[in-house]
Order: C-alpha cells, then structure tokens, then sequence
C-alpha cells in the first residue's frame, strides 16, 4: 500500500474533496479548456492577469482525484504570481512528475504531494492537465463578450 | 492437453464438444479450473499479486493452442498465400483457407465467399460505409445506429455521410441500457439506407434483439449490419438465422491474435460493392489502363493478409467450441449475477447497464470516487479493470457520467475474482472514506 499512499496523500485527498478556487470566473481574461481525450477528465482554467501579475485564478470541471487535486494546488500556487514565475513553476513541475521515481526532486512545497505520481506513470498525465492548461490559457486571451 | 499436439487445422483442446455434452444431463457446465490452466498468463502476477484478469471486453487472453498454432505456423510454414508454386506456398494457402472455412462454420455463413478477413471489426465496418453506404447516399437519407454504439459504429458512417447530406439518426435507449425497440420500429423509414446495431454493447452488457432489429428493417427493404464484436465470444451466432446483411466481429476478443478481423457479408450484397482498398491479391487482372477485381472475398483482401492470424484464430474458434459456447454463456450470465450481487454489497456502488437481457459486463461508478482512482487502486492488488468512456462516449452522456469502472467476464474468471475486486474496491473505500 506505501506507493498507493505515496500517491493518495492526505492533501491530495484533502484537495479533491474541497477543492479551492472551483468556480467560474466572471471577468477572466485569459482562459483554457484542458481535455484528456483518454479518460475523458475536462477543466476549464480562468485567470485574470493584469500588469503581467496572476491577480485571481479558479476552476471548473470534472475529473478523478489527481487531476482534481492538482489543479486546486496549482490555483493556490500560482495566485499572485507574476506570469513569469507561473510559467517558471509550470517547468519546475513537469520536472519533478517527469523524474524517474528513484531519483531525487526538488521541493515544490505543497505541489510535492503530486510527487507521488511518478510511480504511476498512467496517471502523470492527471497531474500534468491543470497546468497544460494553464499554458494554453496564458497564451488564448479571451474575447471580450462579456463587457 | 499435450503441448505441440495443436496445429492449425487440429482442434488443439480438451475434449470434443460432443463427447463433451454426450457426458452431460442438464444445462452445459464448464470446468473453469481446467480452461484457466489452458491460459499461460493467468498463472502470471502483477505487483505481486495473482493477476485477476477482468478487462475482457477490452481484448481476451489466449489459450495455449492459440499460441501454438501461430508459433507452428512460423515454424513450419510460412509463405506467402495464393501465389507460389512451392510446397510451403500451398500449404500457407490452405491453412489460410482452412481458417476462412472454420469462421464460417462459426458463424453458419453459407458460404465461404461471404468471409473477408479484415484488421479487425472496425475495418470490417468502414470497408461497409466505404464501399457499400457511401455509392448509395443521397440528400436526407438515413443511417440508424443506437445510443449504446462503440465509437467504431458511430465514427465510420459520419465519414460516410460527409458531402453526401446524409445524416445519422440514433435509436434511443431506456434507464436500463435496453434498446427502445418502439422507437427504433419508428425510426425505419424509407429514408433509411442501412441499420447498424450493436450485438451486444461493450459499455453497458446489453444483448439486443438482433433477430428482431432485422426482421424490422427488412420489411422496410433496409439492410442490417450486426456489430458482433462482444456477442460472438459470449453466445452462439448463426447469421443464416439471424438473416443480418452484414456482421462483423474481432479476432483479439475471440481469444485469438489482434489485427485479425472478420467481416460477414451476403455474397449478393458483397458482389455489387466495389473494392475498399486495392492492391496486390484483390485483382484479376492489371493492365496501365484498367484493372479487374478478383473473386469474392478476394476482392475486399489487398495485400499480404494476416496469415498467422487466421490460423490462429481458427485454433482460437477450435478452442471455444471444444469448451462450447453455451456453456461459456451460461457460466458467464451465472458469474455476472453473482459479481452484480457481491459489488452491490460492497455499498456506495451504483450499476450503469441493467437491462433485463444482459451478460458479462459489470460497469459501475461509486460515490465520492472518480473510476480512475478506482483502476489504479485496484490494480495494486492485481486487478485488472477497465476505466473510462470504453470508446462510447454518448453512452457515458446518456446516464449523465464521464466515466465508469468496467469489470468484463470472459469464460476462465471465477467467483474467486469477483470476490479479489470487491475486497479491492473496500480498500478503495477506506482510502477515499
């Protein structure tokens, strides 16, 4: 059971019940569908970027708990960022669900809850959805139908 | 069985099915302990638990005798089929053949023109829209497929309608996953072109009325093309009697080899299609300015074939019916009633697919707990369940959920497995409680 814990940590857990920043969000101007056509999890990512800051950030959509998860932590994480940094932690990520799980990752604070993806290698993918989304989202401005 | 003893055209098994049900009185059983040592890969473990193999409506295993034929045929054999003059040519070409002939005798075709070996069941189905459907489709005809379709029977006639303005129409199903036939009989028209309908579904278990559907369409003259691909390794298919057009199924599923296909089609309708792919062995002749068609089926077979294919699955057919399919069907139906009861018991647990007419699928979503959180559970303790849309997405849309958990029975599981997965899914309860 240690890797099946590894994987279903209590934040994990935790995030999938209650996850943070699961709403639409009104005045968005950046925003994303991500889909996995494999297993069917889909999220709509919102962000509200002014002056190249993340000023508020949230989710919608369904999916199993990793991906549910990971997109609440990455909401937490990003929210006040410059883009630049968010884009810098997108890579830092990838990094560490990518390693091979023998070898050692950085310290991503709460994100390394996630760390224990890497001995599941089917469900990387999960982990990684939110924050595919977030990179389409920070490059597909929204059109402005709601002003 | 004595390894080495199965080749392509011996029935590589057990006993004979004869002498087999001549031993019986009562309904047929089968010696589950005995088929599953027939099965290399269920003596195997996964994370060091004994596989519990549950994912059959995805591919099945295979027997022994499968692998055997098809080793003995590299071995001993192969060659190019219907080409050389050389011994090992001939022979290629007859146990090619003899494969041909034993899927007809499967399926009670009446003859083996009506036999086209495909890839698998989805090329049988896009050699139909090709080169049947398409040439017929006109502004605001029909083609009627159901709510319970595997993306292979939906997919393929969409192409088919491109540009043509034909359009699909979809007969629903009820809260059950049970086909409304009285909607489907209203649905037939004389706009409809052809009904394409499941057998049996991949997603939801049920077995639809497929003698029924065809006595329906052809009273309106409409062709049927039957997707057998989870019918025809759970119960026996005459297509004399069931009087369907067309009829494809798979070989992976039958437990015999993957890029082995098999499509059924009345000699009639076969004989007025023009070729789906052209090339090498579908001609009669080829000059700079016209080519002519082979016979039937060569004409649907371009290209060096799946040899070691057919004559594995001509073991695989051996093998089934040596066991004998109403056995496996009255085990598998015995075996889905009693992993329906024990997974209900586990609690939290809701069944998608309840029709009354309905067998080896068990698909089931649970409270709080997305399917795919459940494979991965599951599969720490060697269960192999399938999770997902199971490639029918507008079954998943039709009860409101993105997903299920799929447990498929094939003829080797046993209590013993459904007993494994629904300990396995009480772990999942206390991981998610």
């Amino acid at each position: 059971m240690s890797e099946l814990t590894d994987l279903y940590q209590e934040v994990i857990l935790d995030h999938n019940r209650r996850p943070r920043n699961f709403r639409a969000l009104a005045d968005a101007s950046h925003s994303a569908e991500g889909y996995n056509p494999l297993c069917g999890d889909r999220l709509t990512l919102y962000l509200k970027v002014a002056d190249g800051v993340v000023e508020d950030v949230s989710f919608e959509g369904a999916g199993c708990a990793i991906s549910k998860a990971s997109a609440s932590l990455m909401t937490d994480a990003i929210k006040g960022k410059s883009v630049a940094d968010a884009q810098a932690l997108f890579d830092r990520f990838h990094r560490m669900v990518t390693t091979p799980p023998e070898q050692p990752v950085e310290d991503l604070g709460k994100l390394s809850a996630l760390a224990g993806v890497r001995e599941f290698p089917v469900r990387v993918k999960c982990a990684s959805l939110a924050w595919h989304t977030l990179k389409a989202a920070m490059v597909n401005e929204r059109r402005t139908s709601t002003e | 069985m004595t390894p080495g003893v199965a080749g392509p055209n011996r029935p590589g098994l057990l006993t004979s099915p004869d002498v087999r049900r001549a031993d019986l009185s009562g309904p047929p059983t089968l010696d589950v302990a005995r088929v599953r040592a027939d099965f290399p890969i269920l003596a195997r473990t996964v994370h060091g638990k004994p596989l519990v193999y549950l994912d059959n409506a995805a591919t099945t295993q295979k027997p022994r005798a499968v692998l055997d034929a098809m080793a003995a045929y590299y071995t001993g054999i192969n060659a190019n089929v219907h080409r050389g003059v050389h011994e090992l040519s001939a022979r290629a070409t007859d146990a090619y053949e003899a494969a041909r002939e034993r899927v007809r005798r499967y399926f009670n075709a009446a003859s083996i023109h009506e036999i086209v070996f495909t890839r698998n069941a989805t090329e049988g189905i896009n050699l139909v829209a090709h080169s049947f459907l398409k040439p017929l489709l006109r502004e605001g005809d029909e083609v009627l497929i159901s709510a319970m379709e595997h993306h292979s029977n939906i997919v393929p006639w969409q192409i088919a309608c491109e540009g043509t303005g034909g359009r699909l129409r979809v007969a629903p199903i009820d809260d059950t996953g049970a086909l409304r036939m009285d909607e489907l009989a209203g649905m037939i028209g004389s706009r409809t072109r052809l009904v394409a309908i499941t057998h049996m579904s991949n997603a939801l278990g049920t077995i639809t009325p497929a003698g029924e559907i065809v006595r329906l369409a052809h009273a309106h003259g409409v062709p049927v093309l039957l997707d057998a691909s989870q019918a025809a390794y759970h119960m026996p298919i005459n297509v004399q009697a069931l009087d369907c057009d067309f009829l494809v199924a798979t070989g992976h599923k039958l437990y015999g080899p993957t890029g082995m296909g098999v499509l059924y089609g009345k000699e009639s309708r076969l004989e007025a299609m023009p070729p789906f792919l052209g090339g090498g062995d579908m001609i009669s002749s080829v000059t700079f300015e016209k080519s002519t068609w082979n016979v039937l089926p060569y004409k649907f077979e371009a290209g060096t074939p799946h040899i070691a294919g057919a004559v594995a699955l001509h073991a695989a057919l051996d093998y089934i019916d040596g066991v004998g399919l109403e056995a496996i069907a009255a085990h598998e139906r015995a075996l889905t009633a009693y992993a329906t009861d024990v997974l209900n018991a586990v609690g939290g647990i809701r069944m998608i697919g309840t029709a009354p007419d309905k067998s080896s699928i068990v698909s089931f979503v649970m409270d709080g707990v997305h399917p795919h959180d459940i494979g991965t559970i599951v599969d720490r303790e060697g269960v192999a369940i399938r999770t997902g849309h199971h490639c029918a997405q507008p079954v998943m849309e039709r009860f409101g959920i993105p997903a299920t958990a799929r447990a498929s029975i094939a003829m080797y599981n046993t209590r013993e497995d459904i007993d494994t997965l629904a300990r396995a899914l009480h772990k999942v309860r206390e991981v998610f409680a």
